[in-house]
C-alpha cells in the first residue's frame, strides 16, 4: 500500500537534511554584505591617532581586513597565521581594532607580532556593526574595488587560508 | 579499579543486549521456546550489569576520584554531596548512561508486570527494547566512555555548571527519561503486534497502561524542567521553545495523541493501524530529541558539548531505527483489516480529531524547530524562529482541540447524540463565555486574546465538571479511567487559563535602587535595604535584601543574590521569589552600580504557579485513569484466559 | 568546554546582569522596547535584543535609540540591522519567498489532516456495523462459540465493559 510508505519516505527526507546539517554550524550567521561595496569609514591609526584611513585608500588591492582584539582569546590563537602570512608578502593585511585601548591594543601587538600594515581604531564598534560583526576575530577579503568577496568568521587557519582566501585572492587580483 | 569494573559491566551488558535483541525474536517466529524463553532473564541481566555500571560512576563521583576524565571535567570536591551524586548524569556521557539504565529498568518492569502475555509476545517486546539497548551501549562504548581515565588524574575537577548546582538537577533528568525511554515500551508493542500480525484490541489494553505511565512521568519531566528554568534562570520565562524543549514537547504531543488512539483501539477495534504508528512515531521523536541534543545541529542553551562524530554515529542508529519500524509499518499493516462503523459525531470522530490536531501541532514545532536547518542546508539563507512564531502557529492549532475536549467525553460511542451533549453542555458554555468577557474587567484590561484564552480554560474545565455530573446521575458509576480523564482535562484547563493570565497581566520593573529607596509595582511597594557579603558552601555572594509591603502591611522580605562560585567564578543570579497562590512575586537582583546602589528587577506574575499546577493535575488524572481495575488482577486473570485459549488454537 | 558550550553558559550568566537604566519619555521607552524585541541577539542567540546583556547587544541597543532618537522609521531601523546582519537577526522570521513554508505549513498541513479526517469519517460511516476480527481473534470466537456465532459474539467480546 503506497499511502503507508509516505512516513517513511518523509523520514528519509528529513534524515538527509540532518545529514547535511551535521555538517554546518548553527550558529554562525553568514554575512550579507558579500558581493556589496565595503561600508565607509574614516578612522584613525592605532599607531598615529592624527593620520586617519578609509577603505577607499587601498582601491585597486585585493586585501584582507582583520578584526581584533587584545582581550579576545581566539585572536590569539590565529595571530600566529597572519604573521605567517604577513611574511610571505602575498596579501596586505589591514587591522581593524575593536572596542579595546590603544595601550593595550599596541602591548599585545608588541608581545605577539606584526602582520599589519596599519591597524585603524573602532573604539565604540560601530564600525564594527557597519560591518556586521558580532564576533572577535571575522576577516574581510576586499577586492581592488572595494567590494567584499568573502567573510571569514571565527580564526583563521592555514587550511582554510589554503583552501578558501588565497584562491579567491588570487582569481581576483587578475 | 571502579571505573574498570564499571566499564567491564557495560561491556557485558552490550554482550547481553545483543543476545536478547535477536535470539528471542527469531525465537517467536520460529517457535522455538528455548530462545523465547531467554528474553526474560537477559533483560533482568542487562538491569543488573548497566545499574552496576551506574553505581561504578557515581561512585567515582561520590569519592571525588578525578582520575576518570568525567568526573575531573563535571564536579569538583568542594562541590555539596548531593550534587556530586548529581553530576553523574550532568554531561553527555553521564546522561546517556541514564537514558540506558532508564530503559533497562523499564525492561524489567516488562518482565514483573507481563505475566498474563503470551511469552512469545514478551519476547518480541523485550528483543525490540534490547535492540534499542545495542543502539545506545554502543554509543557509549564506542564514542562516549564515561570511565575514560584522566592520567596523572586532576588535583581537583572544574566544577558542575553552577546553574546545574539545584535540586533542580536532582530530579528532572531522571523523570523526564522515565518519559523518553517509557515511550519505547509502546513502541515495542507496536513492532511486536506487527511482526506477530496480531493487531487487536487487547495489544492496545495492554499497551495502554505502559503508556500512560511514561506519559505521566514525561508530564512531569516538562514541568519540572520549565519550573526550574522559571526560579534559576532569573528572567522570569517558563517556555522559550528552545530546539531541545521542543525536543521533549514533540514527543509529549504524540504520546497524548496516543494514549487517546490506544482508547479507540481498545473499546472499538478501530484506529489499528493508526494507533501502531502513533506508537512507533512516539518513541522516534524521543530519540530525535537525542539527536538533536546532543549532534550539534541546533543551538540551544541546554545541547550537550557536541561532536560531529557523535552525531553521525545517532544519526545512523536513529535511520536504522526509525526507518526500519516505518518500513516494517508500511509491510505489515496494511493487513489490518478496517475497523468499525461509527458516525460523524461519536466518540471515534473527535478522538480522530484530536489525533489529527495534535500530529500536525507536532509537526508544525518541528517544522519550526528545523526549518533554519533545512534553510542552511540548502543554501537558502540563515533564519532564526523563535518563540513568536511558535506562538502564532500552536496556538491556533491547539484551540480547535481544546474545545473539542470538552465536547468529547459526553459524546457517546458510535453514535453521538449532539442535540443532548449540546443540551447538557449550556451551562458550561455559559459560564466560559460570562468568565471570558468579564473576567478580563476585574483584571483591569480587555483584550481579544485574553479573553479568548480563559474561555477555552473555562470551557475545558466547565465541560469536563458537566461530564462527571453527567456520569454521576446514570446508572455506571464514573471509572478510575473516566475520571481520571476529566481530572487530566481539567489540568489543561489550569494551565490554559493561568498561562493567559500570566501573559495577559504580568508587570515588570527594572530601576536602579539606592539602599533605602522604594520602588512601587501591581500595589506592592519594594524596599531595598541593601547588600551584603555572604559566603556559601561553595560559593560567595552578595545578598541583596527587599522588604515587600502592601498598605503598609509586611508581605515579605526577599533575598536575592548575586554568587561567585569559587572554581568556575563566573557571577551568577539567584533570584528571590515569593510564591503565592495568587501571585509570584519576583526580585532579582542586577549589577552594583556603586555608592551602594544596585539595579534591581522585579516581576509581579499573576497566577504563574498555576502553570505547573495543571500540569501536576494532568500527571494526576494519568495516575488516576492507568490505576482503573480493569489493568489490574480481575482483568488481568481474564486477559490470561484468553490469552491460553490464542495460544492453544495457534497451536 | 566546547567554544559553543561556553558561549551559551557566558549568555546565560549575562542574562542576570540586569543593566538597563530607564530614561526618557515612556512611549518612545516603549517603541524602543518593542523594537528591541523584534530583534534577536547575534551572541547570546535565543534572546532578543531587549532581553540580552551581551556587550554587542548594548552597542546595537544604542544604535537603536540613536535611531529612533533621529527620527528613523520602525521599518527602517529594522532595515538597517537585516542590511547588515542578515534575516537571521529577525527574532520572528521574516515572510518571503524562502519561507513561505514556514509559515504557510502547518497551515497547509492542517488542511491535508482536516481533508483526511472528513475522508475517514466519510469511509465510516458505510463500514460494516462491527470491526472484522483479526484471523486469531477469530480462531478463538469459533472455538468457544462455534462457526456461526462468530459474528455477532465479536462484538460483545471486545466491548467488554459497558460504557
Amino acid at each position: 500500500m503506497k499511502r503507508l510508505l509516505i512516513p517513511l519516505a518523509v523520514f528519509l527526507l528529513l534524515v538527509g537534511f540532518l545529514a547535511v546539517g551535521l555538517n554546518r554550524d548553527p550558529r554562525e550567521v553568514p554575512s550579507p554584505l558579500i558581493g556589496k561595496a565595503a561600508p565607509p569609514f574614516e578612522l584613525p591609526l592605532l599607531s598615529q591617532p592624527d593620520k586617519r584611513f578609509a577603505p577607499g585608500d587601498m582601491r585597486g588591492k585585493v586585501w584582507l581586513l582583520n578584526v581584533w582584539a587584545s582581550w579576545c582569546v581566539s585572536c590569539r590563537d590565529e595571530h600566529p597565521v597572519l604573521v605567517d602570512l604577513s611574511k610571505k608578502a602575498v596579501l596586505p593585511i589591514l587591522g581593524l581594532n575593536y572596542k579595546d585601548r590603544n595601550d593595550e591594543a599596541q602591548r599585545w601587538l608588541q608581545q605577539f607580532g606584526n602582520p599589519y600594515q596599519l591597524s585603524v581604531v573602532d573604539a565604540d564598534g560601530r564600525i564594527g556593526i557597519d560591518y556586521g560583526v558580532y564576533g572577535v576575530p571575522e576577516t574581510y577579503l576586499i577586492d581592488g574595488e572595494g567590494v567584499i568577496r568573502y567573510k571569514q568568521i571565527g580564526p583563521l587557519t592555514p587550511a582554510i587560508l589554503e583552501q578558501k582566501v588565497l584562491p579567491l585572492a588570487k582569481a581576483l587580483k587578475k | 579499579m571502579i571505573p574498570e569494573l564499571g566499564h567491564f559491566a557495560l561491556i557485558l551488558a552490550l554482550a547481553i543486549a545483543l543476545v536478547q535483541g535477536t535470539l528471542p525474536i527469531l525465537g517467536a517466529a520460529r517457535r522455538q521456546p528455548g530462545l523465547v524463553a531467554l528474553a526474560r532473564p537477559a533483560a533482568q541481566g542487562q538491569f543488573v550489569f548497566v545499574a552496576i555500571a551506574f553505581g561504578c560512576l557515581a561512585w567515582s563521583f561520590y569519592s571525588n576520584d578525578f582520575s576518570v576524565l568525567n568526573v575531573a571535567t563535571n564536579s569538583n570536591s568542594q562541590l555539596p554531596t548531593h550534587y556530586r551524586i548529581a553530576a553523574t548524569w550532568g554531561s553527555h556521557e553521564g546522561s546517556l548512561l541514564l537514558w540506558v539504565l532508564m530503559l533497562t529498568i523499564w525492561m524489567l518492569a516488562v518482565t514483573v508486570f507481563s505475566r498474563s502475555l503470551p511469552d512469545d509476545m514478551v519476547a518480541r517486546i523485550l528483543g525490540v527494547m534490547g535492540l534499542v539497548s545495542v543502539g545506545f551501549l554502543s554509543f557509549l562504548l564506542f564514542t562516549s566512555n564515561p570511565f575514560e581515565r584522566l592520567l596523572p588524574p586532576a588535583p581537583d575537577g572544574r566544577d558542575l555548571n553552577p546553574l546545574l548546582q539545584d535540586p533542580g538537577m536532582v530530579f528532572h533528568p531522571p523523570i523526564l527519561y522515565m518519559g523518553y525511554v517509557g515511550f519505547s515500551v509502546a513502541f515495542a508493542f507496536a513492532l511486536s503486534a506487527l511482526l506477530d500480525g496480531r493487531l487487536d484490541a487487547s495489544w492496545a489494553r495492554w499497551s495502554r497502561p505502559w503508556t500512560t505511565a511514561a506519559w505521566i512521568f514525561l508530564t512531569l519531566g516538562i514541568a519540572l524542567g520549565s519550573f526550574w528554568a522559571y526560579y534559576e534562570l532569573g528572567w522570569g520565562g517558563w517556555w522559550f521553545w528552545d530546539p531541545v524543549e521542543n525536543a521533549s514537547f514533540m514527543p509529549w504531543l504524540i504520546g497524548t495523541a496516543l494514549i487517546h488512539s490506544l482508547a479507540v483501539t481498545e473499546k472499538r477495534g478501530a484506529f489499528r493501524s493508526w494507533t501502531v504508528l502513533l506508537a512507533i512515531l512516539a518513541f522516534s521523536l524521543s530519540l530525535l530529541g537525542t539527536f538533536l541534543v546532543r549532534s550539534g545541529v541546533l543551538t540551544s542553551v541546554h545541547a550537550f558539548a557536541t561532536d560531529p562524530k557523535r552525531g553521525i554515529f545517532i544519526l545512523g542508529f536513529l535511520s536504522l531505527v526509525i526507518g526500519g519500524s516505518l518500513a516494517l509499518y508500511a509491510w505489515r499493516a496494511s493487513k489490518v483489516p478496517p475497523g468499525a462503523r461509527f458516525e460523524l459525531l461519536s466518540r471515534e470522530s473527535m478522538l480522530l480529531a484530536n489525533s489529527v490536531l495534535l500530529l500536525v501541532a507536532c509537526a508544525a514545532v518541528l517544522l519550526g524547530t528545523l526549518y533554519p536547518l533545512f534553510l542552511d542546508a540548502l543554501d537558502l539563507g540563515k533564519i532564526s524562529v523563535g518563540p513568536p512564531y511558535f506562538e502564532s502557529v500552536f496556538v491556533p492549532l491547539m484551540a480547535p482541540a481544546i474545545l473539542l475536549a470538552g465536547l468529547g467525553p459526553l459524546v457517546a460511542w458510535r453514535k453521538g447524540d449532539g442535540a443532548q451533549a449540546a443540551r447538557r453542555l449550556r451551562w458550561a458554555a455559559i459560564v466560559a463565555l460570562i468568565g471570558a468577557l468579564f473576567l478580563p474587567l476585574a483584571f483591569g484590561r480587555w483584550a481579544a486574546l485574553t479573553s479568548f484564552g480563559l474561555l477555552l480554560g473555562l470551557w475545558i474545565i466547565g465541560s469536563s465538571f458537566t461530564a462527571l455530573w453527567v456520569r454521576m446521575r446514570s446508572a455506571t458509576r464514573p471509572t478510575r479511567a473516566f475520571a481520571g480523564m476529566l481530572l487530566a482535562h481539567a489540568g489543561i484547563g489550569v494551565f490554559v487559563l493561568s498561562v493567559t493570565l500570566v501573559k495577559s497581566y504580568e508587570s515588570e520593573r527594572d530601576v536602579r535602587l539606592a539602599p533605602g529607596e522604594t520602588l512601587s509595582l501591581g500595589g506592592y511597594d519594594f524596599r531595598f535595604e541593601g547588600v551584603k557579603g555572604v559566603e556559601g558552601p561553595n560559593y560567595q555572594a552578595a545578598r541583596g535584601t527587599v522588604t515587600v509591603t502592601r498598605n503598609g502591611a509586611p508581605v515579605a522580605r526577599m533575598a536575592p543574590e548575586k554568587r561567585v562560585y569559587h572554581v568556575q567564578k563566573n557571577p551568577m543570579t539567584e533570584a528571590s521569589i515569593d510564591y503565592g497562590m495568587t501571585r509570584h512575586i519576583y526580585v532579582s537582583l542586577g549589577d552594583d552600580v556603586g555608592n551602594g546602589a544596585w539595579t534591581v528587577r522585579v516581576h509581579i506574575k499573576p497566577f504563574v504557579g498555576w502553570i505547573w499546577g495543571g500540569c501536576v493535575l494532568m500527571a494526576l488524572g494519568g495516575l488516576l485513569a492507568a490505576s482503573d481495575r480493569r489493568y489490574r488482577t480481575e482483568a488481568r486473570r481474564r486477559e490470561q484466559a484468553d490469552a491460553t485459549l490464542v495460544r492453544s488454537s495457534a497451536a | 568546554m566546547t567554544r559553543t558550550a561556553g558561549f551559551v553558559f557566558l549568555c546565560l550568566l549575562l542574562a542576570f546582569s540586569v543593566a538597563k537604566a530607564q530614561e526618557g519619555n515612556p512611549q518612545t521607552e516603549n517603541r524602543i522596547r518593542q523594537l528591541e524585541e523584534k530583534l534577536r541577539c547575534l551572541v547570546c542567540q535565543n534572546q532578543t535584543l531587549a532581553d540580552s546583556n551581551a556587550e554587542l547587544a548594548g552597542d546595537l541597543r544604542r544604535q537603536v535609540r540613536e535611531q529612533v532618537a533621529a527620527g528613523k522609521t520602525d521599518e527602517q531601523i529594522i532595515d538597517y540591522l537585516v542590511q547588515r546582519y542578515g534575516d537571521f537577526v529577525l527574532y520572528n522570521p521574516p515572510f518571503k519567498a524562502t519561507t513561505v513554508l514556514l509559515w504557510v505549513g502547518p497551515f497547509l498541513l492542517l488542511a491535508v489532516g482536516a481533508g483526511v479526517l472528513v475522508v475517514v469519517l466519510r469511509r465510516r460511516r458505510r463500514a460494516p456495523e462491527e470491526a472484522a476480527l483479526v484471523p486469531d481473534e477469530k480462531r478463538l470466537v469459533e472455538r468457544v462459540l462455534g462457526p456461526a456465532q462468530a459474528g455477532g459474539e465479536a462484538a460483545e467480546l471486545r466491548n467488554g465493559e459497558p460504557r
